[in-house]
């Protein structure tokens, strides 16, 4: 259970992750700039746990994978937008940063409301308005790298077991 | 069935009859990071426990980002990317090298090919008939160990262009048109396919222009068949032997068709702070500018800086106006002395930032003041993209924006020309 943090569309990776703190490599330290120009508060009111929710196009331009890796050290648990953009898609999935396309949660969702996600089944519920909602469940093997962390894990356990 | 560009060049990639939508393994050719995107690269490279390359000759990493550092986390971040390279016997290429898609043109990229590199404008030697995209670090570091990947076969957009550009018009302009057109994320997924009488009239510079910009409609791939254009740039950079033709077979199928009649375009811009905001130039006349930049990969190649020399020499920027240029290559920039075009620019007022990156990100070389606004070539006007989130950046082709260099204000190059 998580509270929404709630945002339009074609969220661009340089403002989830401005390139001025590309050289950060702790997720921790890149957490602290998460939406930093576009949502200056975003940091201090976000809880671990917590949900955005976002328009069309979420995570387009630059590839930079530190975007996803800052949403999740902020402490989001899954980001459900209307769409997201091709490369942020990948990148999510690869760092393990659980991601639903869902129209309609986005839609009838109002920041604050409290959301839960069943990620193998893809149902959201809205707690605080009593609505549920369905996205398109991951197919296997993606589920595989978002339960083992991420993709270096996923091949790592991979590479282990000879597959 | 008959296939488009990309089912054909992903299907004898992978031995396999693929269509839109399949999922496919298939070996990379060319798999290269940057500075910003590397460091993480490396990082995942070694949490995977990887060895090494699997094609150390076309592992590639390009310092363009930050060139030269501007910090000392920058400058380790570099040294980190220089011994990894030493260490792992991938090829690195320095600060003043150029721009990391530029330098893929001019020295890699060939028809066929599947390249793909940390950097989401890597879709840009889509141009030279490559099947080339963009991914995040864990991916590339995946593939530089494995040398392959997985990928989607993506459905196509058939972009027809006919006609020739009118003077002063420029290849951006088509772009530019091509994102307004489509939406930010209109091409999600997808990718642009290029076709019609009017890519005979545009060089392999145009080409680049527009196929860098694909990925600002969300797409996948820019491509343009491979022609004697194609062959001709291969042969100039000392590949002739890679050409092979290659287009889309004829009936194939597109989920869309967009048509593009490149005569009665006019010069465009994209308002910020994103790229399918756009509007005519003629509609914006006036607007104050405070710098004016000149570069990326998107337009720093020796064709734009030929265009801005055009209208800028014997004349000089307006007294108010910042007015930058920062050539795509190292080669770009020797070419350009030879050819006169720098020391027209220079004249004129403006400064020469090394090869590179440059002012496009805003870690340095022309970070903007709060409420500035600026005109640029880049390919991307997001909040905050050129270091400050209270700054205000349009995009242009380069000879719009060497008429607003002289002008202070948005002005319409067919007045200077």
């Amino acid at each position: 259970m998580g509270k929404a943090h709630k945002y339009g569309d074609n969220i661009d990776t340089d403002v989830i992750i401005p390139a001025r703190y590309l050289n950060v490599s702790d997720p921790a330290e890149l957490a602290k700039h998460c939406m930093e120009d576009i949502d200056g508060e975003f940091i201090s009111r976000v809880q671990p746990g917590d949900i955005i929710l976002a328009g069309a196009n979420f995570g387009s331009g630059s590839s930079r994978e530190h975007a996803p890796i800052a949403i999740k050290a902020a402490g989001i648990s899954c980001v459900i937008a209307e769409s997201f953009a091709r490369i942020f898609f990948r990148n999510a999935v690869n760092i393990g940063l659980p991601i639903l396309e869902c129209a309609e949660a986005v839609e009838k969702s109002d920041p604050g409301d409290s959301l839960e996600v069943e990620l193998t089944t893809g149902q959201i519920e809205n707690a605080t308005k009593g609505l549920s909602f369905r996205a398109k469940p991951y197919p296997d093997f993606m589920l595989g790298i978002i339960s083992a962390g991420g993709l270096v894990e996923y091949t790592k356990q991979r590479i282990t077991r000879g597959l | 069935m008959a296939m488009t560009l990309v089912e054909k060049i992903l299907s004898e990639k992978s031995g396999l009859d693929v269509r839109a939508g399949d999922i496919i393994v298939a070996p990379v050719d060319i798999a290269f990071v940057q500075d910003g995107t590397g460091p993480l690269t490396i990082s995942q490279f070694q949490a995977c426990s990887f060895e090494r390359l699997a094609n150390p000759l076309t592992s590639i990493i390009f310092l363009d980002h930050a060139a030269p550092s501007a910090s000392r986390e920058l400058s380790n971040d570099h040294n980190r990317l220089r011994e990894f390279a030493k260490r792992n016997g991938a090829q690195l290429f320095e600060i003043g090298d150029g721009i990391s898609h530029q330098l893929i043109a001019e020295s890699y990229a060939s028809p066929g090919e599947i390249i793909i590199g940390a950097d989401s404008h890597t879709g840009m030697a889509g141009a030279l008939g490559a099947f080339a995209t963009g991914m995040g670090s864990t991916d590339v570091a995946i593939a530089l160990s494995l040398g392959k990947t997985w990928l989607r076969v993506p459905e196509s957009f058939k972009v027809i262009i006919n006609g020739q550009l009118s003077k002063g018009v420029c290849a951006k302009d088509i772009a530019l048109y091509l994102v307004g057109n489509l939406g930010a994320d209109g091409a999600t997924y997808k990718a642009l396919e290029f076709c019609g009488d009017g890519i005979a009239y545009l060089t392999m510079s145009e080409r680049l222009t527009i196929a860098s910009m694909a990925v600002e409609a969300g797409a996948k791939v820019g491509l343009f068949p491979s022609d004697e254009i194609t062959h001709s740039y291969l042969e100039h950079h000392g590949r002739g032997q890679k050409y092979r033709p290659l287009e889309p077979e004829p009936d194939a199928s597109y989920e869309r068709v967009i048509k593009i009649d490149a005569t009665r375009l006019e010069p465009m811009v994209a308002k910020p702070h994103s790229v399918d905001n756009t509007a005519l130039v003629r509609e914006l006349e006036d607007m104050k500018v405070q710098q004016v930049f000149i570069g990326t990969c998107s337009n720093g190649r020796l064709e734009d800086l030929a265009v801005a020399t055009e209208i800028l020499r014997g004349r000089k920027r307006h007294p108010d106006t910042r007015f930058i240029v920062a050539p795509a290559s190292r080669q770009v920039l020797s070419e350009a002395i030879q050819a006169g075009y720098i020391q027209a620019l220079v004249n004129a007022g403006a400064v020469i930032a090394p090869p590179g990156c440059a002012a496009c990100l805003g870690v340095h070389h022309g970070v903007l003041g709060d409420g500035e606004v600026c005109l640029s070539t880049a390919n991307r006007n997001f909040k905050g993209r050129m270091g400050n989130p209270e700054a205000f950046i349009y995009l242009a082709s380069p000879a719009t924006a060497a008429a607003t260099a002289i002008a202070g204000c948005i002005a319409d190059p067919r007045e200077m020309m």
